[in-house]
């Protein structure tokens, strides 16, 4: 059976490169010696690319702590990442809530613990669901519209017309929409668990005929502050990271519009996988904490 | 080579290199004060590389650049950032905005770095995008629905704005249709004895040769990242390099 992950594409890629090589030679001395060569070229070159998202995060903190501070740009970012993020988070939450509302109704039936539905929601809701689900959502818009705006921008010389200016891009274009996204995710996070959590109630309580009372006073004996506290400080680092995400691929695209677009696709793609990969380490840290 | 006394814009034995590339090699040359230089060369001859170090976006590999007295290496990058203010800039393509109209993208700069009340900063662009030529049913428009003409203009009083003592013109006319080119021109000429008081210092970076014969005080030619000619305008034509031959000539 075949298995189709990144890994063995990118080693498919690789072997293909070494075999199709005009320094191929026969002996197997030699082609470990390219397989290494060309392995220690990628390694060293996505190192290199993490460093350079260092290098910008440190120079987004150098640039947060500097005046002026431009409020009536981070109000514009909050309102584009927050408010027009509002109905597609809405409608996610609520039908995210009726959705696991049923599904754990039907597998908690069958050892006739149904009455715990709606903690089990809540806390999923509000452990990951809520902060995982967000930073996507928020990762596909408006993590894309960054890097598509931003790289507009770098492609047309807007943002060298900055620079010749004094004025940092860093600061004008990149701290706004990070710290807008920083703090806009927890905020639809928590609207998201909300939502879901009435979504959830309300199949809960009327299709599925869980006692009203039973549902509410379970889920208040079972429900803590720990577990939003949790999934907001997620929140809070996927919005941090998104938006460093979006704008850095922004600010390094080059080549006109086909360039604008496969920096919105990174944009997008590492945004995505941020999120789901930071969920678990930030799982298996705030486990033992909160 | 042509020798100025305190000059606008001096390189002193520069090199840029990047990697075993040498984009600069030994470059020493002044810009005089008040004037319209023009550098000239062919694709890949150095002449973005040189413009990235008179505005400290690039620092030399080797030597020194002096602008207005001051070594840029030496600065800060936030000294850099203020020292910018001396600057404005006409990109190839105007590199407007595109969310601001013509009197935002104007505005821009005034709002940015001066103190300047809203209604002070509104006359000062509306006088700017006048003197530029622009007339006033556009001064609130999207740089979406102007010509490119127009927004070279809006370009130019953007640059004017915070009123630079060095004016930089990056390919100022590829891609205009002969009657913006001719009007670019003339807006360069205007541009520069209307702040001769100032003595306003502007650099050309061109392929144009013959807009650059015609607007020019000095022409330089750059080559494989030296100046192998550098003659005042009227004597440019003339010159016996063969580089320079063949550039006219074309």
């Amino acid at each position: 059976m075949r298995y189709w992950s990144p890994y063995g594409e990118f080693f498919s890629k690789l072997v293909g490169r070494i075999l199709k090589s005009e320094n191929y030679v026969k002996s197997i001395s030699s082609r470990m010696a390219l397989f290494t060569e060309l392995l220690g070229k990628n390694v060293i070159k996505n190192v290199a690319g993490l460093g350079r998202i260092f290098d910008y995060i440190g120079h987004f903190f150098y640039w947060t702590m500097k005046p002026p501070f431009r409020w009536n740009l981070f109000f514009e970012q909050m309102h584009f990442i927050g408010n027009r993020s509002l109905f597609i988070i809405l409608l996610s939450g609520s039908f995210t809530g009726m959705v696991m509302a049923y599904q754990t109704y039907f597998g908690f039936k069958l050892i006739s613990v149904d009455s715990l539905v709606g903690p089990v929601v809540a806390i999923t809701l509000a452990r990951e669901l809520a902060p995982v689900l967000t930073g996507l959502i928020v990762a596909g818009r408006a993590g894309a519209a960054m890097a598509a705006e931003i790289g507009t921008m770098k492609v047309t010389e807007q943002i060298d017309a900055l620079e010749v200016m004094g004025i940092s891009s860093i600061q004008y274009l990149g701290v706004p929409r990070i710290l807008a996204a920083t703090l806009a995710v927890p905020m639809l996070s928590v609207l998201f668990q909300f939502i879901g959590n009435v979504g959830s109630i309300i199949v809960g309580t009327k299709a599925l005929m869980i006692d009203e009372v039973i549902y509410l006073s379970k889920l208040g004996e079972f429900m803590f502050i720990q577990d939003i506290v949790q999934g907001v400080i997620k929140a809070f680092v996927f919005g941090f990271v998104i938006a460093i995400i979006g704008t850095y691929f922004g600010f390094q695209v080059t080549k006109g519009a086909e360039g604008v677009g496969k920096g919105t696709n990174l944009a997008v793609v590492w945004g995505m996988i941020s999120v789901l990969v930071l969920d678990y380490f930030l799982t298996s840290f705030l486990v033992h904490i909160l | 080579m042509l020798q100025f006394e305190s000059p606008a814009i001096s390189f002193k034995n520069v090199t840029k290199t990047f990697g075993n590339h040498t984009i600069l090699n030994n470059l020493s040359f002044d810009i005089p004060k008040g004037k319209i230089t023009t550098i000239l060369g062919f694709s890949g001859a150095g002449k973005s590389t040189m413009m990235k170090h008179i505005l400290g976006l690039l620092t030399p590999s080797v030597g020194t650049v002096e602008v207005l007295g001051n070594n840029l290496a030496e600065m800060t990058s936030l000294q850099l950032r203020e020292f910018r203010k001396n600057y404005g800039m006409l990109f190839q393509y105007a590199a407007l905005f595109d969310s601001f109209t013509a009197h935002g993208n104007v505005a821009f700069p005034l709002v940015e770095f001066t103190k300047m009340s809203k209604e002070q900063i509104d006359e000062r662009v509306k006088e700017l995008l006048l003197s530029v030529g622009l007339k006033e049913e556009s001064h609130f428009k999207l740089p979406s629905e102007l010509s490119g003409g127009m927004r070279k203009r809006v370009g130019l009083a953007r640059a004017l704005a915070l009123s630079p003592q060095i004016m930089l013109y990056d390919e100022p006319t590829t891609g205009l249709d002969p009657i913006t080119t001719k009007m670019v021109n003339e807006l360069i000429v205007e541009t520069s004895v209307n702040h001769k008081e100032i003595g306003l210092t502007s650099i050309i970076i061109s392929h144009d040769i013959k807009a650059t014969l015609e607007i020019s005080d000095f022409i330089a030619f750059l080559d494989r990242g030296n100046i192998v000619e550098y003659l005042p305008a009227k004597e440019f034509k003339n010159s016996s390099n063969p580089l320079v031959q063949e550039f006219v000539n074309l």
